[in-house]
């Protein structure tokens, strides 16, 4: 994988997105399934677990990629899904994903009820340059649910580096039960608890976009959670004066 | 690591639906979404009107052109009615776009022989390649209809690309315009590590499938 960011030399229109990937993405790692062993199984909230995975080959991947996962049946039917990476990148062949048990799912139900340490499942990645964050500008981070897990990898990346440029993160959870990696937050969080406040407003944000919010150079922002969220704080973003070409949204589905 | 022909199954893992079963419909490692329809875009919706909305073809054309939401409109009805499938693996069954078949549109504008792709582009500034082969012989539209109803902005109102043969992220919402090249030239999800084609049934994915 290289670290460089690719300008598209070709045809492109007159637009206020076009926002290009932070990274090129290796084909190979991405075209190719590995074997990776489940090493750890973790409770974060009732109804999400965090799954610790040995991947012998893994390439290594930037904050805010994912991957996808597949399972096997014995008769030989599969079944995929798309899972942000949470761990931050560390070079050790392990990597955590967190997953959100959807009622009636079936992968997640599979991975929640049946999946114990020493299974092996599949997966392809790291996936997707768009969403991926090097730790080369300021973050403004926006999650709800389960869209906190990419964001989360970020976090941990700019504690594990010792960066010092300023990120931030905003988490959306039902109640303090539901929040995932409530134990880890510090400084740069805010959490929004639905239950209690009501749904993220411009409030929530006003700190960071005001004039006296920003920092030298603007934020990049990244969005990511179900649909309904992300469309919510994509305007919420816009209409608070973040630029669109500067927002990158990973929505869930 | 195992290539993608080696069977590892997983211990306990039965799945849903059995193979055996399997809607002949659904392209290998797609799964019905049934009611759903989940979006997925990279970018902020954006609140585009229909008076605001054109449709530009341009490139290696005999004559360039725009159309307005009203001249789009007066181009010969035509439907899709089928399946979509997007790369994320979800597929959907039975639906109905309505708009103009983009045969009217390219008459119009008469591709010249050197034409032989076509980069896709919409008013948000996405990008999307194609081979010129594959939006051509009525397979690809110009929709302004879901169902009985306007097409909802969050899946490409007033008017998106619809090219149901491949993978959805070719389908670009908003779509403001196609240019016509005489070269490949991959567009932001292509850039970004997907399949320049994007076949569900060659389950063309990513580069390097
Ligand atoms: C880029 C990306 C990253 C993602 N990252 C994460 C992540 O980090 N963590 C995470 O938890 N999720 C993540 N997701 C979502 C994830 O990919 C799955 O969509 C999610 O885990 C649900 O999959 P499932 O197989 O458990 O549920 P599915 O079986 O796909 O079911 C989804 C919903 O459909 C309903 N349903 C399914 N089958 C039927 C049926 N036959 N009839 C009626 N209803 C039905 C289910 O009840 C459920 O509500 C991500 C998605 C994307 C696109």
């Amino acid at each position: 994988m290289t670290d460089t960011l690719r300008t598209p030399g070709g045809f492109v229109p007159p637009s206020r997105f076009a926002v290009p990937g932070r990274i090129a993405v290796s084909n190979r790692a991405a075209a190719t399934w590995q074997r990776a062993t489940v090493l750890e199984i973790r409770r974060e909230t009732p109804a999400v677990s965090t799954f610790r995975l040995k991947v012998p080959e893994w390439q290594g991947h930037l904050p805010g990629q994912h991957l996808m996962l597949r399972l096997t049946a014995e008769d030989g039917y599969v079944a995929q899904r798309h899972y942000s990476i949470a761990s931050a990148p560390d070079g050790s062949g392990e990597i955590e994903l967190t997953l959100d048990h959807v009622p009636g799912g079936e992968v997640s139900g599979h991975l929640h009820t049946v999946a114990r340490v020493g299974d092996t499942v599949e997966v392809r990645g790291p996936l997707s340059g768009f969403f991926a964050w090097p730790g080369d500008r300021p973050a403004l981070l926006l999650g709800a649910g389960s869209g906190v897990v990419p964001l989360m990898s970020m976090v941990r990346h700019h504690r594990a580096a010792g960066l010092d440029l300023p990120l931030r993160l905003v988490v959306s959870a039902r109640t303090r039960q539901d929040l995932i990696y409530a134990a880890e937050y510090a400084e740069e969080t805010t959490a929004v608890l639905t239950r209690a406040e009501g749904r993220l407003n411009a409030a929530h944000l006003a700190p960071f976009l005001g004039a006296e919010g920003q920092p030298e150079g603007g934020w990049e922002a990244y969005v990511c959670g179900s649909n309904g969220f992300a469309e919510h704080a994509s305007r919420l973003l816009v209409a608070g004066g973040q630029p669109v070409d500067r927002i990158r949204i990973e929505r869930f589905g | 690591m195992s290539p993608d022909t080696d069977f590892a199954p997983t211990r306990g893992f039965t799945g849903r639906a059995r193979a055996a079963d399997r809607d002949p419909r659904l392209p290998p490692g797609q799964y019905d979404a049934r009611d759903g329809w989940p979006v997925l875009s990279a970018e902020v919706t954006p609140e585009l009107a229909a008076a605001d909305w054109t449709f530009r073809v341009d490139g290696l054309v005999a004559s360039p052109r725009t159309w307005t939401w009203d001249e789009a409109h007066a181009l010969p009805a035509s439907e899709y009615r089928g399946d979509i499938h997007c790369v994320t693996s979800w597929s959907k069954f039975g639906v109905r776009f309505g708009g103009a078949s983009l045969d009217s549109f390219l008459a119009a504008a008469g591709p010249l022989p050197g034409a032989t792709h076509v980069v896709a582009y919409s008013h948000t500034g996405y990008t999307t390649n194609l081979p010129l082969a594959d939006v051509t012989g009525g397979k690809a539209w110009i929709v302004w209809e879901y169902e009985e109803g306007p097409l909802p902005a969050e899946h490409g109102g007033p008017a998106r690309l619809i090219v149901p043969h491949l993978y959805f992220w070719k389908s670009a919402k908003w779509v403001a315009g196609l240019r016509l090249l005489d070269h490949d030239e991959p567009g932001f999800w292509e850039q970004n590590g997907y399949h320049h084609r994007g076949d569900p049934w060659a389950e063309e994915r990513y580069s390097g499938d």
